[in-house]
C-alpha cells in the first residue's frame, strides 16, 4: 500500500444542532485519486473547509505529510503543499490570467517582499507559470483578462495556479461544476494523468467522473462517511445504494 | 514606456505641472504657483492614500492622522528650533530642527508607525467597520491635537521661517515648488513600480479576492498591513511640506473633513489610476480658488461633479479621458 499523505482522524464539526461532521476519518495515499461523494447537504464542502483551513473542527485531528496541521492557517497549509481548487472560481478577476499564475508562482518561489522589481519580468516566474498553463491547455489565454475569461477557462485557470505550488497533494472541489459534457471529458482526461504528480482528493457531483477517475471512493451522507471502498465495492454497498444510489434509480 | 492613451494624459499633466508655474513666474503672479504648491502637495497626500485604497481596497477615511502627524512633525521640530529651547535634555540632548532632510525622514518614520498600529488594528476588521475604525482614530488624534495645548491647542502653531533645504532658497515660491513637485514624481515613480512587483501583484489581488491569495500561501493582512504603512508615509511626507508652505499647522490637518477631501482626490481623479490623484488633486485645487472667488457654497459645484463622476464614470476623470485600464503588457 502506498503512503498515507493526507488524514483525518475523527473530525467533528457542529452549527448549533446540526453535526455537519460526525468523527470523520478519511486518508489520501500518494498516487491516487479518492473521490468523496454524497447527497447535496452532506457535509462535503464543511469537510473541505476543514481540511483547508477555512474552517475550524470542534474535535478531531489532520495529519498532512507526518505533521498534524489541525491548527494551521490556510495559508501556512498552502506553504505546506496543499493545492486546492474551488468549487467557486477564486480567482483575482481585475487581473490576467497570466498574473494569475504568477502569483501562484510567487507564493511557492517566495518574493512577495519584493517591491520594485517588475513581476512579470522575471523570467523565472514567468516560465514556471507558462508551463502551468501550457499544464492546463490556457498558455494562448494568458494575456486575457480573467473577468473576459469562459467558466470553463477559469475553471482550469484554479487547477493551473494550483499547479504552480508543485503541491503533495490536491484537494479539488468539484473541478467540473458547469463545465459541459465536453469540458468534463477533458478535465477528467487531464486529472486522470495528474495524479501521478500528487494525488487528488476529489469532490465532485459528476458520477461518470467519480466512477471513472476514483481509485477509492468515500461515501459521506449526513456528516458520517458511511462506506470507503474501490468503485465496485462502493456500487455494490448495500448501504450506499439505500442512502445515496437508490435515490436516482 | 508604452505609448498608451493613459501615459500621454499623465505626460499632459505633467507637462502642466512644470509649464504653468514657469509661466506664472515670467508673468509674475507667485499667487499662482503657491496654488500650483498646494495642488502638487494635496497629490502627494492622495497619491500615498491610492496605494492603500486603490492598490489595497482598503477605504481610510483616517489619512488626515498621517498628514496631521508629518504637519506637527515639522511644526514641533521648528516650534523648538525658533525658541531654542530643546525637545529633550535627557537622557540626550535632541534639539528643534529647520533643516527639511531631517524633517522628512522624522514625518515619515512617524508616520509609519502610526499606520503600523492603526492598520494593525484596523485589519483585523473589512467593510464598513474599516472605515469607521480608522475614522475613529482620526478624530481621537484631532480632539487630542486641540487639548495639546503646549503646542498651540485649537490655535496651532505658526512657523516664523520656512524650512531650509540645502542649495535652495526655499523663500522662493517657484523653488519651494520645485522640491514638492520632485517629491511627487519621485512617489509617483514608486508608486508605478511598486504596483508592477511582486508585492503590487499580490496586494492588488488581495484587494480582490483574499481567499486566493490565501490558498497560493501568502497572508494577506501583512500584505495589505506593509502597504497601508507605505501610504502612511507618503501621506506623513505630504502633511511636512504642507505645513512648511502654509507655515502653520493645526488641528484641521486631523480633521476627518480632510481625510474625505484626501479621498475625494482620487475618487474624482480615478480610484488606483497612477495620476487620478494627481489629477483630481489639481482640479480641487482649481474649483476651491476659482468657484471659492464666486460662492462660498462652491463645494455644492464639487459635489455635483463628484456625483456625476461616481455615476457615469467608474476610472474617475482618468478612466473618462483613456478608458479602462490596460492589465496587460
Amino acid at each position: 500500500m502506498n503512503k498515507t499523505i493526507l488524514k483525518t482522524y475523527n473530525l467533528t464539526k457542529n452549527f448549533g444542532a446540526l453535526r455537519a461532521s460526525d468523527k470523520i476519518s478519511i486518508d489520501l495515499r500518494v498516487g491516487e485519486i479518492h473521490g468523496l461523494i454524497g447527497p447535496n447537504g452532506a457535509g462535503k464542502t464543511t469537510l473541505i473547509a476543514q481540511i483547508m483551513g477555512g474552517l475550524k473542527p470542534d474535535s478531531g485531528l489532520i495529519e498532512f505529510d507526518g505533521t498534524d496541521i489541525t491548527s494551521f492557517t490556510t495559508e501556512s497549509r498552502a506553504q505546506a503543499g496543499l493545492g486546492r481548487t474551488f468549487q467557486i472560481s477564486q480567482l483575482a478577476m481585475d487581473q490576467t490570467v497570466l498574473q494569475n499564475v504568477v502569483l501562484g508562482t510567487v507564493g511557492e518561489r517566495g518574493g512577495v517582499w519584493n517591491f520594485w522589481r517588475p513581476v512579470l519580468a522575471i523570467q523565472e516566474l514567468r516560465e514556471r507559470a507558462m508551463e502551468s498553463l501550457s499544464d492546463v491547455g490556457l498558455a494562448d489565454k494568458a494575456a486575457t483578462p480573467v473577468s473576459e475569461l469562459s467558466h470553463g477557462g477559469r475553471r482550469q485557470l484554479e487547477v493551473a495556479i494550483a499547479l504552480t505550488l508543485n503541491p503533495k497533494a490536491f484537494v479539488m472541489d468539484e473541478p467540473m461544476a458547469g463545465l459541459g459534457s465536453d469540458g468534463s471529458k477533458k478535465m477528467t482526461i487531464f486529472l486522470d494523468n495528474l495524479r501521478t504528480r500528487a494525488p487528488i482528493l476529489l469532490v465532485e457531483h459528476d458520477m461518470e467522473a467519480v466512477f471513472a477517475l476514483s481509485d477509492r471512493i468515500s461515501v459521506l451522507v449526513s456528516g458520517m462517511v458511511i462506506a470507503t471502498g474501490s468503485v465496485d465495492q462502493i456500487r455494490n454497498d448495500a448501504r450506499v445504494r439505500k442512502a445515496y444510489l437508490g435515490e436516482g434509480s | 514606456m508604452i505609448l498608451t492613451r493613459e501615459n500621454i494624459l499623465n505626460f499632459v499633466i505633467t507637462a502642466g505641472l512644470i509649464l504653468v508655474p514657469i509661466y506664472a513666474v515670467i508673468v509674475e503672479e507667485p499667487f499662482t504657483i503657491t496654488l500650483a504648491t498646494r495642488a502638487v502637495i494635496f497629490s502627494l497626500a492622495a497619491v500615498g492614500l491610492n496605494i492603500a485604497l486603490g492598490l489595497g481596497g482598503m477605504v481610510s477615511l483616517g489619512h488626515a492622522v498621517f498628514f496631521g502627524l508629518g504637519g506637527y512633525t515639522m511644526g514641533i521640530l521648528a516650534f523648538h528650533a525658533q525658541s531654542y529651547i530643546p525637545l529633550f535634555e535627557w537622557p540626550i540632548l535632541i534639539e528643534g530642527t529647520k533643516q527639511m532632510l531631517v524633517v522628512w525622514p522624522l514625518a515619515m518614520i512617524i508616520s509609519a508607525i502610526a499606520a503600523f498600529v492603526i492598520g494593525l488594528l484596523s485589519l483585523r476588521t473589512g467593510g464598513v467597520y474599516f472605515i469607521m475604525i480608522t475614522l475613529a482614530f482620526g478624530q481621537m488624534f484631532f480632539f487630542f491635537s486641540i487639548s495639546w495645548s503646549a503646542y498651540g491647542g485649537e490655535d496651532g502653531l505658526s512657523i516664523y521661517v520656512r524650512n531650509q533645504f540645502p542649495l535652495v532658497n526655499t523663500l522662493v515660491p517657484i523653488q519651494f515648488y520645485a522640491i514638492c513637485l520632485a517629491i511627487l514624481m519621485l512617489a509617483l515613480w514608486i508608486n508605478a513600480r511598486l504596483a508592477k512587483s511582486s508585492f503590487g501583484l499580490a496586494l492588488s489581488a488581495a484587494r480582490q479576492n483574499t481567499e486566493r491569495v490565501r490558498n497560493v500561501g501568502l497572508d494577506p493582512t501583512s500584505i495589505k498591513l506593509v502597504a497601508f504603512v507605505i501610504s502612511g508615509a507618503i501621506t506623513g511626507l505630504a502633511g511636512a511640506l504642507f505645513a512648511d508652505l502654509n507655515r502653520f499647522v493645526s488641528p484641521t490637518m486631523f480633521s476627518w473633513q480632510l481625510s474625505g477631501e484626501i479621498m475625494v482626490f482620487i475618487i474624482i481623479g480615478g480610484i488606483g489610476r497612477l495620476y487620478g490623484p494627481v489629477l483630481g488633486a489639481i482640479i480641487f485645487v482649481t474649483l476651491e480658488h476659482f468657484l471659492g472667488g464666486i460662492s462660498e457654497y462652491w463645494l455644492v459645484f464639487l459635489g455635483l461633479l463628484l456625483l456625476l463622476i461616481v455615476l457615469f464614470s467608474r476610472g474617475g476623470l482618468v478612466g473618462l479621458l483613456v478608458g479602462r485600464e490596460r492589465v496587460h503588457e
